[in-house]
């Protein structure tokens, strides 16, 4: 048996925080990770992730415990290691102003990568990546995706002797994330590369040999994929959705017993669940009642939801936020609250947006979902009426978006990918504001901060800037829906936050959508596109599948149909193919 | 009617929003004041064209009465001070070059022969041009001095004085630098804060929250420039209270008639700020278009050099420069006195810049393409 590549004895890291003193980011954490093989770091925001990537690659010198990397003690020498590793930060350096070829050239000057070496080097990145064909186009030109594919290819410039990834796939689509995983697999199959990644996807945890399971700074749990997912052995099942039931509607009713079930999620169309360990046939068999139930075979996820699950001492988030939010009036009546007729978006000669129609109905969830660069951002944008279109008919809310704009902003709310209040104003005042904007009188808005700070468990004096992650984007909610809008965007709102928050998030939403309002959002997470009525998936600005999200999976065919992830990988795969045999003939 | 209270209250509602953005803010609080007070502290000491010691030296080839009895009367001053006694003319240069005197004051050998004569007889004060204010201040000083000689000699026989400043024989003095700080100082802080607004928001992402806000562009508008605008007035206010009572530099006009003057000009000034905003997107670059404006502002505006001396084309330019007709209004209403009617043709230009820059801010607002 080799050495380990890392190995941590009782590791501490401790911040100092102006508001609530001293934060142990990682606390008396011990582990090794074997040479040569894929390990996962995986954990809820919080978890110390970050920290102990950074101490990994030298950036942060430990507080106590003893840390070596590559058999060097990384506080005695992090020059030494330094020399020895890559490592890709969350966001990664990129010029955006020097090209593809040029940035991987400064890269390669700044690690001193001998010019003969950097020929075979870089004809390897560039076919990996699969970049040749735009080493001359600037950095800042490339899409999401293709910068993180260009920040590994940077990072890889040369043969490092331990890969550290941080979060790499966090906004990436899953295309992208699936040539990234590929590019990562190869190294470790062909060069023997040992990699070391933290991620909140589970499904990219699967593929790794270890994976250590964090929380609170501490290893939770470890082993390889099969071992811990025996955790979950004979308690998870699959509730199959009775016709005429939303997924979501039953999924929101198993999630709700905390006592009993553990997790609940809508997948392909039914809902996947699991129990709590001490069976209380009884009880089960009345909360799930005439539905119909099958043992399915344990995931990893389901292992990752109970052992943290197991740690949270309060009930999950989600019982703050479920009471039902305003109901607005005229509820789900089935008529169309957008109507989407061949809207066109150019930006010069670049067509963002072709010639797209739809239409979504009062109280339905519409997911819009593509690859990054796809247009799908365009379209939200236009929607709400912050990017005027070149052409073609918008109706929101029953107005005309090119003509009465105002009108038909005031039946709208909307939430940003990032926190987007104002941080040096407290939780009150933000409200106090968008309320005032949105012209409620002095009675109703009071009346209205009292709901959504109750509703949200917000503390209304609190300064906004230094609420933590998840406590931000209940703000953002709550300022979204402070004037009961008729519709809600929201751009992104899972993107970087944790399986657990999320979870909570989604209850937030349906209970919204049961109350009937109509939600348009934006997600990479495919498995969330479940939760949504109809989804639509858009690339290079051509609408490619419109429906539910069965419908959606039949159309990708018998391999697509499966999970939502392959079906979104199939149509996307289809399309591109289909255009360039166009292009061709 | 309705529809009215609306406006009003929502745009209210993004006054009360920005004002309690700038003041919870410790960083942005201090600005307010402390810049504003400092500055005007430091223009009113530190950059005075006022006489208060002045080095000199002498190079007296006549030796006679009325050269010992000149060089009494002007030591006796208490501000020239004699830092040398040169012997021939050769030393002249040394001294004006190395700064160790501002002028040498040299009587000629024919000096007392020429005003036994009964003839002119001039002396020579050579000048170092490029401390010309100050220079400047001490000539004339100088010939005060002579003059009221002359005048104890009767008019008998009158002592010209032939002046001769080097490198910048157009000198020209000026002392009327303070009342102007009340506008340019209060600019340079609201073009700032203008310039910061919008593109701070663009930057942390809160204008898109602000505009999916049925909030209309004149309201978003009135909303980012009225406390701009308010802020700016305090700031003028604070200059204006510290020249009229610490320096007690007398005040001839009316104060109504400054204020209107002032709101106008930092109208006009928000404007421009708001501008920058609405192109910039994010802080760093409103914060370099507002540097990269400051410069010609200023010394476009008649602060420093009048108007009149620059060359044709510059002049037609300071015609966009609310800072010229800023400080022009100031000054002659509180150094001269003047009437609105006097100042009237000033507002023209203002509101001109105003009603261009304020619409146009507004319309970037929204179809600014990111």
């Amino acid at each position: 048996m080799t050495a380990p590549t890392v190995e941590a004895r009782e590791v501490r890291k401790s911040f100092d925080d102006a508001d609530t003193g001293t934060v142990a980011a990682v606390d008396g954490l011990s582990l090794s990770v074997r040479k040569g093989q894929l390990t996962a770091l995986v954990g809820p925001d919080g978890a110390g992730k970050t920290t102990l990537m950074r101490m990994f690659a030298g950036l942060m010198t430990p507080d106590g415990g003893a840390l070596s990397v590559l058999g060097i003690d990384v506080a005695r020498d992090p020059q030494q290691v330094q020399d020895r590793i890559s490592y890709m930060p969350q966001r990664f350096g990129l010029y955006e102003d020097l090209s593809v070829q040029e940035n991987l050239d400064l890269y390669a000057d700044l690690h001193g990568v001998p010019m003969d070496a950097r020929r075979d080097r870089f004809a390897r990145m560039l076919e990996m990546t699969d970049m040749a064909r735009f080493t001359d186009r600037p950095a800042g030109k490339l899409s999401g995706g293709m910068k993180q594919k260009l920040g590994l290819a940077c990072t890889l410039v040369r043969s490092p002797d331990l890969l550290l990834l941080d979060e790499p796939s966090v906004g990436v689509d899953p295309l992208s994330r699936r040539d990234l995983w590929r590019i990562v697999q190869q190294l470790v199959d062909d060069e023997g590369l040992s990699v070391i990644v933290s991620t909140s996807y589970m499904d990219e945890a699967e593929r790794c040999a270890q994976v250590f399971v964090m929380h609170r700074g501490k290893v939770l749990a470890e082993g390889t994929p099969d071992a811990l997912r025996e955790r979950a052995h004979g308690l998870t099942y699959t509730a199959l959705t009775p016709p005429g039931v939303a997924a979501r509607d039953l999924q929101a009713r198993l999630i709700d017993a905390p006592h009993l079930v553990i997790d609940a999620v809508p997948q392909g169309g039914n809902v996947r669940y699991i129990l709590q360990p001490d069976e209380k046939a009884e009880e089960v068999a009345a909360l799930t009642g005439e539905i119909t139930t099958e043992p399915r075979p344990e995931e990893l996820e389901d292992a990752f939801m109970m052992l943290l699950r197991q740690q949270e001492d309060e009930a999950p988030a989600s019982a703050a936020a479920t009471r039902p939010a305003a109901v607005v009036e005229g509820t789900a009546d089935g008529k169309p609250v957008i109507v989407v007729r061949d809207l066109v978006r150019k930006f010069g000669d670049f067509t963002a947006v072709a010639s797209t129609s739809f239409e979504v109905r009062r109280g339905e969830i519409f997911g819009l979902l593509g690859p990054n660069g796809a247009g799908k951002t365009t379209t939200f944008r236009m929607l709400c009426g912050l990017l005027p279109a070149t052409s073609g008919q918008l109706d929101v809310a029953g107005r005309d978006l090119r003509t009465a704009r105002a009108q038909a902003r005031a039946r709208i709310g909307y939430v940003a990918q990032k926190f987007a209040l104002y941080g040096t104003l407290n939780v009150r005042e933000n409200l106090q504001f968008y309320g005032r904007a949105y012209g409620l009188g002095r009675r109703a808005l009071r009346d209205r901060i009292d709901e959504m700070t109750e509703q949200f468990s917000l503390d209304p004096e609190a300064q906004s800037g230094l609420l933590p992650g998840g406590f931000k984007q209940r703000l953002s909610m709550a300022a979204g829906l402070i004037h009961q809008p008729e519709i809600l965007f929201l751009d992104e709102p899972t993107s970087g936050i944790d399986p657990l928050a999320r979870r909570a998030f989604w209850r937030t939403i349906t209970a919204l959508a049961q109350g009937g309002v109509t939600i348009i959002i934006t997600t990479h997470f495919m498995e969330e596109a479940e939760y949504c009525d109809r989804i639509a998936i858009q690339d290079a600005g051509e609408m490619l599948a419109l429906g539910t999200p069965r419908e959606v999976r039949e159309l990708a065919g018998t391999d697509g149909a499966r999970d939502m992830n392959s079906a979104f990988i199939a149509v996307v795969e289809d399309a591109r193919a289909r255009r360039s045999r166009a292009e061709a003939a | 009617m309705q529809a009215i209270a609306l406006y009003i209250t929502q745009t209210i509602a993004l006054i009360r929003k920005e004002m309690l953005a700038l003041l919870k803010d410790p960083s942005s609080r201090a600005l307010l004041l402390a810049p504003a007070l400092m500055q005007t502290l430091l223009f009113g000491y530190g950059a005075t064209y006022d006489l208060t010691y002045a080095p000199f030296s002498v190079l007296d080839q006549s030796r006679g009465a009325t050269s010992t009895e000149l060089l009494a009367r002007i030591e006796a001053t208490g501000i020239f001070a004699r830092v040398a006694t040169l012997d021939n003319a050769s030393q002249i240069a040394g001294q004006i070059d190395s700064g160790d005197s501002l002028l040498v004051v040299v009587f000629p050998p024919d000096f007392e022969s020429r005003l036994a004569a009964q003839t002119e007889a001039p002396m020579q004060v050579i000048l170092d041009g490029r401390n010309s204010a100050t220079s400047s201040a001490a000539a004339s000083q100088i010939a005060a001095i002579v003059g009221a000689y002359n005048q104890s000699l009767g008019a008998t026989s009158p002592i010209s004085i032939l002046r001769r400043a080097w490198f910048n024989p157009n000198y020209e003095s000026r002392w009327n630098l303070m009342p102007a700080m009340i506008a340019s100082l209060s600019m340079l802080q609201t073009l700032m804060l203008a310039a910061l607004s919008v593109a701070r928001e663009r930057e942390q992402g809160t204008f898109d929250q602000l505009l999916v806000t049925p909030l209309t562009p004149s309201q978003i508008l009135i909303g980012k420039a009225l406390p701009s605008i308010i802020i700016g007035l305090v700031q003028s206010t604070i200059i204006f209270l510290v020249i009229l009572f610490w320096f007690q530099i007398p005040m001839a006009g009316s104060v109504w008639l400054l204020y209107f003057g002032l709101v106008t000009f930092t109208i006009a000034a928000v404007g421009i700020g708001l501008s920058i905003s609405a192109v910039s997107l994010t802080m760093q670059q409103a914060m370099l278009y507002t540097f990269m404006l400051i410069m010609p502002l200023m010394l476009l505006s008649g602060l420093l050099t009048p108007v009149r001396n620059m060359p044709a084309i510059l002049q037609i330019a300071t015609y966009v420069n609310p800072l010229r007709f800023g400080i022009d209004t100031v000054r002659r209403v509180y150094l001269e006195g003047a009437t609105f009617a006097d100042v009237a043709t000033n507002f023209i230009p203002l509101l001109a810049v105003a009603a261009v820059t304020l619409p146009l801010s507004a319309w970037l607002f929204r179809n600014r393409l990111s």
